[in-house]
């Protein structure tokens, strides 16, 4: 495991001076993703269309010091499995020396729903990428509508808290599980509060032979509705309720790596948010039970499969 | 040098895909491009390129994975029809406009709906404005030649354009013929190295490709997109003489057919100028004045050729193999329109052959008598007719 000061030290791959918002989630994720790379190692960044991308390269300016290749919205996986085929292509023949990793970068939008496809056949073919989500929930880059990752109750510009309608009627896609489906050799879910954990996997995503997916929770201080200064603790609820348990699949081997020392019921993580007000009104405290059985039946589900550690 | 040997239109692209040996080919089946993509297998399969084969899940992830490919630094290339076209719409503009020097065989097919898996230009014709350069091509011999000539156009530091080689599904595609080919050095020797801009690859220069681009630089981008087109202008006929050097065939902008002295002129891509062609030979054994210009560069277009080669005809018949639904007909009867702009010489446009509808040297026949007419009388009473259509 990487010690705090070790990981301080390694350099910034994303360059200060972006344009995200103050508190948001995925630079962070960001950042501590590429804290998992060595100084010997090149990466290219493919991206999807997003908050990340449209904030970190408005030109003529870049906070990339790394090579980044944006093409669309759902297509980041095979824009990087091109990049990936012709790094294999090339070095074969010499023409490439240098070691190069390759990672995408795509919001829920642009990964559980329009970039599915993309992803799906990436990871099938085996391109060594490592493919990471940055979830904040919904489609916050066009203003909060929402996404199949998009929490049962959630609040957003397109499934708005109505008259008759209490925010999003769906539960969210597990899309984790989907990624664990592909049997690539490593999937994980990771939040930047457990910055140790989150390096760890990523680390072991970039030495795995052949494609990896993570999921990291990077939440959105605007899309939530919560003070952008506790950006960090939104992610601890989010883990210490296992709203967002910590978890990795390794070759098809679930493991828990991290256990809550008391599991919170979800309602801590529910009303330290805005988007889920409207669930603790009377009426609609049903949902909320909702919420907590889904979450309860995942947990149980995971510490099942999860080897004993 | 030429070799001769009988191949469809499918084999010669593979076959020229195979010489050009490109470094990533990203592809998915369609009918009728299909059998270009299980020759290339068959290739990578046996070791006979350097290729990484990208066996994408869909055409737009083909062609994402094709701009990935050659932002890399790599010589990419992919290949598509009709529905896989369409479906790669979106990434056909980007290719274009992130002056990524891809080449595409596209086997024309009609686009749904109704589904149809015969040839029309309904495909490449919706993505003329798609910034890509689109070469058109007459049989298996001009796809084969303008496919290793599309190489060394896209290439080029002044172009830096992707292009279209396109060829008439099933009846080039399918159909046996007997080609030319080149050796698989004289192709390389002929194409030369990639010399890639700004390659992501490069480990000591990182860049940035696919910047957020707002109002402040935007234009300024498309105008030097808009720029590069015009230099293809320039461009592509040094390619061609330099091919002509090697191979004996020549290639201009378009090719025109007992023209010059032709009082009927009719306009006409790919297959259907064959038989054109052949009815022409029979009509100028009865005095009938008629001859056709085949345009091969289609984008960019050019214009001012296009006019000084028609300009001294009595009447132009444009034939349409797609339909603009502009009600003022097809993609290819505007442009001449346009090209000939206050001249004043009848254009009528016939839109044919839709959805694979053949095309037969009696319906040229039928075609030319019309415009004969149009010449004599002078007037024109409908210039857009669909034609051979049940009304």
């Amino acid at each position: 495991m990487p010690t705090l000061k070790e990981i301080s030290g390694r350099p910034e791959i994303l360059a200060p001076g972006h344009r995200m918002c103050a508190g948001c989630g995925a630079p962070v994720v960001v950042r501590q993703i590429m804290k998992a790379l060595r100084e010997d190692e090149h990466v290219v960044v493919g991206n999807a269309t997003g908050c990340l991308e449209v904030s970190t390269t408005i030109y003529p300016f870049t906070s990339w010091r790394c090579s980044w290749i944006h093409n669309a919205f759902e297509n980041a996986a095979a824009t990087l499995s091109g990049v990936e085929a012709a790094y294999r292509s090339l070095k074969r023949q010499g023409k490439v020396k240098a070691e190069f990793k390759f990672i995408a970068f795509g919001g829920d939008g642009g990964t559980y729903d329009i970039g599915l496809q993309s992803l799906s056949g990436a990871m099938e073919r085996g391109h060594k990428m490592v493919y990471v989500c940055y979830d904040n929930g919904a489609y916050m880059n066009t203003g909060i509508q929402r996404s199949s990752a998009t929490p049962l109750g959630a609040d957003t510009t397109t499934s708005p808290v109505g008259k008759v309608i209490p925010g999003k009627t769906r539960p969210r896609k597990d899309l984790t599980e989907i990624m664990a489906a592909h049997n690539i050799p490593y999937v994980a879910q990771v939040a930047p509060s457990h910055w140790n954990d989150l390096v760890t996997k990523v680390r072991k995503a970039l030495d795995a032979d052949g494609p990896a997916f993570i999921n990291a929770l990077a939440p959105c201080p605007r899309g939530w509705r919560y003070d952008s200064a506790d950006t960090i603790e939104m992610c601890r609820l989010a883990v210490e309720t296992c709203f967002w348990p910590l978890y990795e699949v390794v070759d098809g081997k679930v493991k828990v790596t991290v256990k809550p020392r008391e599991k919170k019921p979800v309602r801590a993580f529910l009303e330290a948010q805005g988007r889920f007000k409207h669930l603790f009104e009377p009426q609609n405290e049903r949902i909320i039970d909702e919420i907590q059985a889904i979450v309860d039946a995942k947990w149980a589900n995971l510490l099942a499969r999860s080897e004993q550690a | 040098m030429g070799k001769r040997v009988a191949l469809t239109g499918n084999e010669a692209t593979a076959l020229a895909m195979r010489q050009i040996n490109p470094d990533v080919v990203a592809a998915y089946p369609i009918t009728p491009q299909t059998d270009i993509v299980q020759y290339f297998s068959q290739f990578v399969a046996d070791g006979q390129v350097k290729t990484e084969f990208v066996t994408v899940e869909s055409e737009h992830s083909a062609m994402s994975a094709t701009v990935g490919a050659a932002a890399a630094g790599a010589r990419a290339m992919t290949a598509t029809s009709s529905q896989g076209l369409a479906l790669m719409w979106e990434v056909v503009y980007i290719a274009a406009s992130l002056r990524l020097p891809i080449v595409m065989p596209v086997v024309n097919r009609a686009l749904s709906a109704p589904i149809n898996i015969h040839c029309d230009h309904s495909d490449t014709m919706g993505a003329r404005d798609s910034g890509w350069i689109q070469l058109y091509s007459e049989n298996a011999q001009e796809a084969y030649d303008n496919l290793i000539q599309a190489v060394r156009i896209a290439e080029h530091q002044d172009v830096r354009l992707p292009v279209m080689v396109c060829q008439d599904g099933f009846i080039t595609s399918h159909g046996l013929d007997s080609i030319e080919i080149l050796e698989d050095a004289e192709v390389q020797r002929f194409i030369g190295e990639l010399k890639p801009s700004y390659p992501l690859l490069d480990p000591e220069h990182p860049v940035t490709i696919g910047a957020l681009d707002l109002q402040n630089w935007y234009l300024e981008h498309k105008r030097q997109q808009a720029e590069a087109m015009k230099n293809a202008l320039r461009v592509i006929p040094e390619v061609a003489a330099e091919y002509a050097k090697l191979t004996g065939r020549e290639y201009g902008y378009f090719e025109k057919y007992r023209l010059d002295d032709a009082e009927i002129g009719l306009v006409a891509l790919n297959s259907s100028a064959g038989t054109i062609k052949a009815e022409i030979d029979e009509l100028r054994n009865s005095g009938v004045k008629v001859g056709l210009l085949k345009p091969r560069v289609f984008r960019p277009l050019p214009a001012k050729e296009l006019r000084e080669a028609l300009l001294h005809l009595k009447v132009i018949g444009v034939l349409d193999r797609a339909d603009s639904f502009s009600a003022f007909g097809g993609p290819l009867f505007t442009e001449i329109r346009s090209a000939l702009y206050g001249a004043q010489i009848p254009v009528l446009d016939f839109i044919y052959g839709l959805g694979g509808r053949d095309f037969t040297m009696t319906d040229a026949g039928n075609i030319v008598e019309k415009l004969a007419k149009v010449a004599r009388d002078g007037k024109v009473e409908e210039p857009i007719t669909y034609y051979g259509v049940r009304e």
